[in-house]
């Protein structure tokens, strides 16, 4: 199982901890990988307003780099995940678009012939490593501990680009892998729903609301941690938690773990190799359920 | 097939004034859709349940509702595509609007905005002898917004009207987007120029709710980011959303990957102190707890930089 791992610009830059804790979990599922140090961000939906094609060009050329080592990509962000599955689909599915594309990658020397698969870390789980090695790594069972899914739109729609036709279980991925892991899903309603990042600088109102509802929502509906597989998510569901609290007039506290560092936690792995110390909201009350010291 | 139908009911007229759920439980044919089955309790269980159809085949766009958590049209919905044998439908009326009874809104909020972004072409210059004339090139793009039935399915599931009434929303702005895109109309700029507002075509999250739900294939959320780009290339004022898309597409041409810091600065803009300076309890934060890496200090770029500089030449050169 080796692929081409696509970090993602955000687990480089503003959660680190994502870094990481996926270093430190992967190797222990049977899993290689050989990071794209040349690879460019995917454009995250926000380059795309302004240039679609131009968008399609750097993620074509992200595919073709993978293509040309024979590796399948992995990513750990629901952004970079959905941009690009959508991305390949258009290029996929359109032998016109992507002859026009493959022209102007001529240049650089490289061609992308639709071969690539791109699949997020939580869809490799499950579809490759398997249930059983999942339940075989997990050392310290997070029994009792009731964790929220927090997906992060990209991983849930459009549902033709994520290939749920194929892999209906998709849908439910961040579920199974939670209980896999010993702990109880809280299910919610907005587990499905945008975090409000994306309109943070333009309406930071509206994007504080968003986090507020949906971690008290989780939080009312009796989670103990929210669980997410996309760091911008994470940005602004941790980051912005407590100034979104204050917003409401509220008090929230609700731990946001990245799906690696709940992996890792269940693998007995220590807190500080997870990077935990490194969130904002304070993930002490659920090291202390899973008996872990902080 | 039997199934349950689990129907959110409301009667403005009862005392309590409170909503709850009710269950009928009814025998359906394989080729029973959801209203089919919602008609059958209306006429033979419980006539006092209320509902809105009309055409039975997506076109009227009245029997919009919820069905097990996402707005959709009750006519397109079959009861075997939804639960097996013995299982719940769970139905619902549309969310963001308000509910007159049982399953029917009241969709003047809805018109209100529709109408709000002057749905009717507007040529510039003298008029022609005959009818204004497009040639089918020009009007082919426009065929999948054209096919919106206003059945308010997307206005229902769009998580930002969830937290702001002023919102204009997914049918409105892909209403916009009809006439901004019709080379028949003069004033594509001016529209532009509206929507450029707070409420407009920068308040969507692009959480592809209203591409997912909508029963007609409108996709609105792929029309409000052709919106963006438009304004963009009219140069709308800037705001911090037009500001938001050109710094992030000039920091990936520069490093190949995000500068979080940078995006953020250039976003705001000078103009904008006081909010960035809002930011920088959680920025303190954030680097007494280690999140604030090197890179952001001394950002790099990436190797193989030229060759995303060389592609971004090339495809503006293309365009």
């Amino acid at each position: 199982m080796k692929y081409a791992f696509f970090p993602g610009c955000v687990s480089k830059g503003g959660c680190p901890e994502l870094y990481q804790s996926i270093m430190q979990v992967y190797p222990k599922l049977g899993i290689e990988l050989e990071e794209m140090m040349t690879a460019s961000c995917t454009g995250a939906g926000v380059l795309q307003e302004k240039d679609q094609k131009l968008g399609d060009v750097l993620n074509a050329r992200t595919f073709a780099l993978a293509e040309q080592r024979g590796l399948p990509i992995m990513t750990i962000c629901s952004t970079c995940q959905g941009v690009m599955s959508q991305a390949n689909l258009r290029l996929k599915s359109d032998p016109k678009y992507l002859a026009e594309v493959n022209h102007i990658l001529a240049e650089e020397r490289l061609t992308y012939r639709g071969t690539t698969n791109i699949r997020h870390f939580v869809w490799i789980l499950l579809e490759d490593v398997g249930e059983q090695a999942i339940q075989q790594a997990v050392t310290r069972p997070l029994t009792g501990l009731r964790a929220a899914p927090f997906y992060g739109c990209y991983l849930q729609r459009p549902t033709e680009a994520l290939g749920f036709d194929e892999q209906p279980s998709r849908a439910q991925s961040l579920e199974t892998v939670i209980r896999l892991l010993g702990a109880e899903v809280v299910d919610f309603p907005g587990k499905s729903q945008c975090c409000g990042l994306p309109i943070l600088t333009i309406n930071e109102r509206n994007s504080l609301m968003m986090v507020a509802n949906h971690t008290s929502d989780a939080k009312n509906h009796g989670a103990d941690v929210m669980v997410t597989p996309c760091p911008l998510c994470h940005l602004n569901l941790d980051g912005m938690q407590s100034k979104a609290a204050n917003q409401q007039s509220t008090t929230i506290n609700l731990p946001v773990l990245h799906l690696p560092q709940l992996l890792g936690l269940a693998m007995g792995l220590d807190s500080k190799s997870l990077g935990l110390h490194r969130n904002l909201v304070s993930p002490g009350s659920v090291l202390e359920k899973v008996g872990v010291e902080f | 097939m039997q199934a349950t139908f689990r129907i959110r009911r409301f009667n403005p007229e009862s005392e309590s004034l409170a909503s709850y759920d009710q269950d009928y439980v009814l025998e359906t044919e394989p080729s029973d859709t959801v209203l089919d089955g919602l008609i059958k309790i209306r006429e033979a269980i419980d006539e006092s349940l209320t509902l809105r159809c009309s055409c039975r085949g997506s076109i009227c766009g009245s029997c919009g509702m919820r069905i097990n958590g996402q707005a959709t049209l009750a006519c397109k919905t079959k009861v075997i595509s939804m639960i097996s044998d013995g299982g719940t439908l769970h139905i619902e009326p549309m969310k963001n609007m308000p509910v007159i009874k049982d399953l029917v809104t009241d969709m003047e909020g809805f018109w209100e905005k529709i109408r709000k972004v002057q749905p009717w072409l507007q040529p510039k210059g003298p008029e022609p002898k005959a009818e204004y004339v497009a040639s089918l090139e020009s009007m082919d793009h426009l065929t999948g917004v054209m096919g919106c039935i206003m059945c308010g399915v997307c206005v229902s599931d769009c998580t930002v009207l969830e937290v702001d009434r002023n919102f204009l929303g997914p049918a409105a702005l892909a209403k916009a987007y009809r006439f901004v895109a019709d080379p028949r109309d003069g004033h594509a700029k001016t529209r532009l120029f509206a929507l450029n507002t707070p409420g407009g075509m920068w308040g969507c999250t692009r959480c592809m709710e209203c591409v997912e739900v909508c029963p007609k294939g409108v996709g609105a959320m792929d029309r409000i980011m052709a919106l963006r780009a438009k304004g963009m290339e009219q140069h709308v004022p800037s705001t911090c959303g037009s500001r938001h898309a050109e710094v992030f597409a000039d920091i990936i041409r520069q490093k190949g990957v995000l500068d979080e810091p940078m995006l953020a600065v250039r976003t705001f803009g000078l103009g904008n102190i006081p909010q960035l300076l809002s930011f920088i309890p959680t920025m303190i934060q954030a680097f007494k707890r280690g999140k604030v890496p090197k890179i952001w200090i001394f950002h790099r770029a990436i190797p193989g930089i030229r060759s995303i500089q060389r592609l971004y030449k090339k495809v503006r050169e293309l365009n």
